[in-house]
């Protein structure tokens, strides 16, 4: 286990490399950005800096601030994904609830703390009484899809997305002050994995896994970019409370759900018919399009960590 | 003289300027809209943008979504009686975005519509124009145009006419709903189309409608 200054000079410096690393490759293979995968990589690299620079300036204003940031991704991503739901008119003040009362409210256990409210309110009380709403209206037609996908919108871009500054405030014994950096472990782990399985499908991937989903996910990309995740993860655990062979196995999982996040938020675009979720990270499309795998990672990791290494 | 009231307009200008952004800014945040510029190029001069109308905001989302620098050249076509109801609404519609207001009433009008159209044309304006009429809550992609349109196209024929497709708006701010939800809007401009010599009313509409169908359609 490193201090957090020595950790975040590291953390630094990895970023520094791989804005480098990435430049010089594009000078190298293609100075014009025709090569996608270049391209690809450069441009996960600057969201890494945007998101660094943010979180840095988030976490100048303190808790507010980190909380503030958070609440501003999920409400960015809940307009993503709620722009491609199923609704109708009935569902006026279902959609706006979940805008104006669900989002704050859960931000709002958040910033109190009270963790168990936090698990359970959206799971549960979101969804028992969300459809109650639309279903006062009096319009049975397509109720099902409706409500069900408003109800899985809530739990992606309200649920998941807030795990990941709830990392924050676990409170872990020997690891205070530098809960910061499982958000970084989590991010750089997860995409790592995400750049590398395409990597390595394009390289040497030869079986789709699933050919109607995506021309571009192999068996072999997959497997690499996991088992690199894997290392990857290892050479990083001075920035977590973990062993090194504890954060492979962390690693590990990260990598299998952001794998399954990337598989289930691209079924979801097929099914809606759209290429991207939105387009205000242009040209790589929206804040749902970057962050899929880390949402779908993020409420494991936050509650592996929690049941083995923070205090109950 | 003249130089003495631009200075005296000044404030005004400053804020009406300010209403402005601060509206366009609120529908970025709500709507994150998107221009899609699909065969016509934002440009200077008059010219004319005919929508689908679903939402009283559908002019905002255009005038949003256009370089600031034609924004303040723009102006929507808009009903007299709503815009002039209260002293906020006037100010927004009158002041701000420098409506150009039309009585729907015949029998109370002391201007032609048209006329009124022209003459904000002909002083370099581009105009938003609704041509259903009124906002569309059926399930039919468009209502049936009235004529306004082509009575303007006939007095202008030069002017090109572009078709814009808002997608999603309905949903954002349906009719008598107070609250919005946010929802990402598109805002697509098609190419222009313009009347042809001696084409009968019923012939130009249904072609004016069906490369406004056309756009969102394809969306």
């Amino acid at each position: 286990m490193t201090g957090l200054g020595t950790a975040l000079v590291g953390l630094g410096a990895i970023l520094v490399l791989a804005a480098i690393f990435g430049q010089l490759l594009r000078e190298a293979i293609a100075p014009d950005g025709s090569h996608p995968l270049i391209e690809t990589m450069n441009a996960r690299i600057a969201a890494w800096w945007a998101f660094a620079v943010l979180m840095a300036l988030a976490l100048l204003a303190g808790k507010a601030g980190v909380i503030g940031l958070f609440l501003l991704v999920s409400f960015s991503a809940l307009r993503e994904f709620l722009t491609l739901t199923t609704k109708s008119i009935a569902d006026h003040w279902t959609l706006a609830a979940s805008f104006f009362f669900v989002l704050p409210l859960q931000y709002l256990f958040l910033a109190a703390e009270w963790q168990s409210l936090m698990a359970l309110f959206v799971p549960v009380h979101v969804f028992l009484l969300l459809p109650v709403i639309s279903a006062l209206q009096g319009r049975p037609e397509q109720f099902l899809a409706r409500v069900a996908e408003t109800q899985w919108a809530v739990m992606i871009c309200i649920y998941c997305v807030s795990h990941v500054p709830a990392l924050l405030w676990l409170p872990i014994p020997g690891f205070e002050g530098r809960n910061l950096l499982l958000i970084a472990f989590l991010v750089l782990v997860v995409q790592t994995s995400d750049i590398a399985q395409f990597a390595i499908s394009r390289g040497i991937g030869r079986r789709l896994i699933a050919p109607a989903l995506s021309a571009s996910k192999t068996w072999e990309g997959t497997a690499g970019g996991i088992l690199m995740a894997v290392l990857v993860g290892g050479a990083l655990s001075w920035l977590t409370p973990f062993s090194p062979l504890q954060a492979m196995g962390m690693s590990l999982a990260l990598a299998l759900m952001g794998f399954f996040g990337d598989l289930v938020m691209t079924a979801i675009k097929r099914d809606k018919g759209v290429r991207d979720w939105g387009h205000l990270i242009a040209p790589h499309g929206g804040f749902l399009d970057r962050l899929d795998s880390v949402i779908f990672a993020a409420p494991i990791f936050y509650q592996l960590t929690r049941v083995f290494w923070a205090n109950p | 003289m003249a130089g003495l009231t631009r200075i005296k307009a000044l404030p005004y200008r400053i804020v009406t300027k300010l209403a402005g952004d601060a509206i366009s800014l609120f529908a970025r945040l709500l709507t994150a809209p998107r221009a899609i510029w699909a065969g016509s190029e934002p440009r200077h001069g008059p010219r004319v943008y005919y929508s689908n109308h679903t939402s009283n905001a559908d002019f905002v989302l255009i005038w949003t979504v256009l370089p600031p620098v034609l924004r303040s050249r723009t102006r929507p076509v808009a009903a007299l009686d709503y815009w002039l109801a209260s002293p906020l609404r006037a100010f927004a519609g009158r002041d701000v975005f420098r409506a150009v207001l039309i009585d729907r009433r015949p029998e109370a009008r002391t201007e032609d519509p048209v006329t009124q159209m022209t003459t904000a044309l002909d002083a370099g304006s581009a105009l938003i124009l609704f041509p259903e009429g009124r906002r569309n809550t059926s399930d039919a992609p468009l209502l049936p145009f009235k004529s306004g349109l082509f009575h303007l196209a006939r007095q202008r024929p030069a002017v090109d006419l572009i078709p814009v497709w808002i997608s999603n708006l309905n949903h954002v701010m349906p009719r008598g709903k107070v609250i919005p939800v946010p929802l990402i809007c598109t805002v697509t401009f098609g190419a222009p189309i313009r009347i042809a010599p001696d084409e009968p009313k019923e012939r130009f509409l249904t072609r004016a409608a069906a490369a406004l169908a056309e756009l969102g359609a394809a969306r």
